[in-house]
């Protein structure tokens, strides 16, 4: 299959500079195509490549590479520094709220990994943080979906609050709250239903939820193997909640993972924690160099 | 109606449109190079004029010079019929299974599924409610246990009660898996020692938000599991699905079915032409509505 990495892909360019031992501009043009078809085969959105690939554009004409010996890899580092500040600095950090409990939502578009990701977050809170998580079943609409935070429940032995499929889910926050008050429950995290970012209808009901319970975090979770979409889905969960960060699941597998960046430039919001498996001790710290290096396919 | 003018701005956003539909940079630079030729040459200068090249050309990468017969399934007419559904995590599988079961119904066959995946947790349930909803049985065994032996019982049940379709769920796996691709590989040997000529469609679920990633998808399970069809599910978001227009033309494995929704019935037989024409509708709406 046709995905080279960065390096590959401008190698030929790279060759036709050495034979002739100068850097022009035209050199460069095709290079800044090069990281251009690089970054679309990896997914990034293509305005976002646009936007990039300016920027790299700028620098690359500049001395950095046009005077250098080793003009190909001066502008992979130029790149790679790019991605890198555009995804932020690491930030694997949970909010605590003021008064416990602290409330975590997790929202996101179906299959995306939301109700494993609410497992491995409340084992990590547990494991790392030693604190004592209550988990929601709100999501009241895909098949047994209670079920499946139950049972991850029963393998971490942490209890899971619900309410069955009859309930509605802002009913279920709130009772959710009360109950982790009366427990002395320091974190609670809402499992919700998978949705579509232009279901008004269930956009709403987020909407409502976040006024009633106040969540100190809301994650986004995005599945790393999404393609263009990425930035419309992310772009419109954050308008109508205000996302306090994103999880990027099942990279485990062998995606470039583009939607990484283009989240984060459609969003601003950091990428905190990444899914590596479907087991719940599965989840690492966001690391931009590495999620730089991996787009580039190096 | 005023229609806009075929120029370079609208080459370039038609290259932009089609990227944004994940058909994939090289495939879309190719076609639209072509389109800018085929354009010069017929002398088209308007874009309502151009709308059905595109159309043709982009059915051309899809299926090639081939005529498509529409995308029946595979039916075994001397007794059970086996569909095996295979992916990777979350894009659909069971849902896609539970649509066709309550459609196979529909035309009056008797169905049985099987609860192949014994590992995520909730599973066997999630396709016991589908069973519910549907009124279909399904075979199950307790979680953890051995998918292959899951698929053995439910050939047997299937068979037992005079089943016409035997829908297999499975786990979802990523491609990269070498373990779970095996484990995979093990339930299809198990279908095709069963039932000769079996499994009568292995139909790969692919989620319309996946990117470029969905070609290695299809290409490993491909090798895996004799993918013979395509269920492209969650078409009733943003994203666009253009991915299957280059497997397809790699591999030669047809779109089946699409998934519009978590409803049984959001299950609609995939036609080519209504599904290139919503890659690029979007610029060509703009313009209409522009008049
Ligand atoms: N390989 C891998 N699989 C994952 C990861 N995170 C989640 N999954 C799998 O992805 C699938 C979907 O995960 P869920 O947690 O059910 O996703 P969800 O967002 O809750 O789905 P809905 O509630 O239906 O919207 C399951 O098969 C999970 O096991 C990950 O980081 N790596
Ligand atoms: N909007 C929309 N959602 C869908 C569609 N098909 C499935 N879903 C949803 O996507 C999520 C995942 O679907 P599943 O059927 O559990 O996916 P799966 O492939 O079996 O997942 P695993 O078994 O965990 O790998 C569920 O929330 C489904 O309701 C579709 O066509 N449109
Ligand atoms: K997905
Ligand atoms: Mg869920
Ligand atoms: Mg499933």
């Amino acid at each position: 299959m046709a995905f080279e990495g960065l390096a590959d892909r401008l190698q030929s360019t790279i060759q036709k500079i050495r034979g002739r031992g100068k850097v022009t501009e035209q050199d460069v043009k095709e290079m800044t195509r090069e990281v251009r078809l690089a970054l679309l085969e990896a997914d990034v959105n293509f305005k976002v490549v646009k936007q990039l690939i300016n920027k790299i554009k700028e620098r690359a004409v500049g001395q950095e590479v046009m005077e250098s010996l080793t003009p190909g890899q001066q502008v992979i580092k130029v790149v790679q520094e790019e991605l890198t500040q555009l995804m932020g600095g690491e930030q694997s950090k949970i909010a605590v709220a003021d008064r416990p409990p602290t409330v975590i939502m997790m929202v996101g578009l179906q299959g995306a990994g939301k109700t494993t990701t609410t497992g491995k977050l409340a084992n990590l809170l547990r494991k790392k943080h030693n604190r004592n998580p209550l988990l929601v079943a709100a999501d009241v609409y895909r098949p047994a979906a209670i079920d499946q935070l139950e049972t991850l429940g029963k393998q971490l032995n942490l209890p899971v609050f619900s309410m069955g499929t009859d309930a509605n889910p802002v009913d279920i926050a709130n009772e959710a709250i009360k109950k982790a008050k009366e427990e002395h429950h320091d974190y609670v995290i809402i499992d919700t239903a998978g949705r579509l970012h232009v279901d008004e209808k269930l956009m709403d009901e987020l909407t409502q939820i976040k006024t009633d319970v106040k969540p100190a975090e809301i994650f986004l979770v995005v599945d790393a193997m999404t393609g263009q979409d990425a930035v419309n889905v992310a772009e419109s969960f954050d308008d109508q909640l205000d996302i306090s960060g994103v999880v990027l699941t099942k990279l485990d597998g062998d995606t470039r993972g583009g939607a990484a960046l283009s989240i984060r430039a459609v969003t601003g919001k950091p990428i905190k924690f990444v899914g590596m498996g479907e087991r719940t001790d599965q989840l690492e710290a966001f690391h931009p160099e590495r999620m730089a290096s991996r787009i580039l396919g190096m | 109606a005023r229609y806009r003018k075929v120029d370079e701005d609208f080459f370039e956003e038609l290259e932009e449109v089609l990227i944004a539909s994940d058909v994939g940079v090289n495939t879309v630079m190719d076609l639209v190079d072509e389109l800018r030729m085929e354009a010069k040459r017929r002398n088209i200068k308007d874009s309502s004029q151009l709308k059905d090249v595109i159309s043709e050309k982009l059915v051309e990468i899809y299926q090639g010079d081939a005529d498509e017969q529409p995308q029946r399934l595979h039916v075994n007419e001397d007794g059970l019929t086996i569909y095996l559904f295979v992916g990777v995590n979350g894009v659909g599988k069971t849902t896609s299974i539970g649509k066709l079961a309550y459609k196979l119904k529909q035309e009056g066959k008797k169905v049985v599924m099987a609860a192949g995946d014994t590992f995520r947790a909730g599973a066997i349930e999630q396709l016991q409610v589908w069973g519910e909803r549907t009124g279909v049985e399904v075979i199950r065994h307790n979680a953890g246990s051995d998918p292959a032996a899951v698929i053995y019982d439910g050939i047997k049940a299937a068979q037992a009660r005079g089943a016409d379709v035997l829908l297999c769920d499975t786990a979802g796996r990523l491609q990269n898996k070498v373990n779970l691709m095996n484990e995979l590989n093990k339930v299809h040997r198990v279908i095709e020692r069963e039932v000769p000529g079996a499994p009568h469609e292995v139909l790969l679920v692919l989620d319309a938000t996946t990117g470029q990633n969905a070609l290695a998808q299809a290409k490993t399970f491909q090798e895996t599991a004799k993918v013979s069809g395509i269920v492209l599910s969650k078409l009733d978001g943003t994203a666009k699905g253009g991915i299957v227009l280059a497997i397809r033309n790699e591999m030669q494995i047809p779109v089946k079915f699409v998934g519009l929704g978590e409803q049984m019935e959001d299950l609609q037989e995939f036609d080519p032409n209504a599904f290139v024409y919503g890659l690029f509708a979007d610029l060509m709406q703009e313009e209409e509505q522009a008049e």
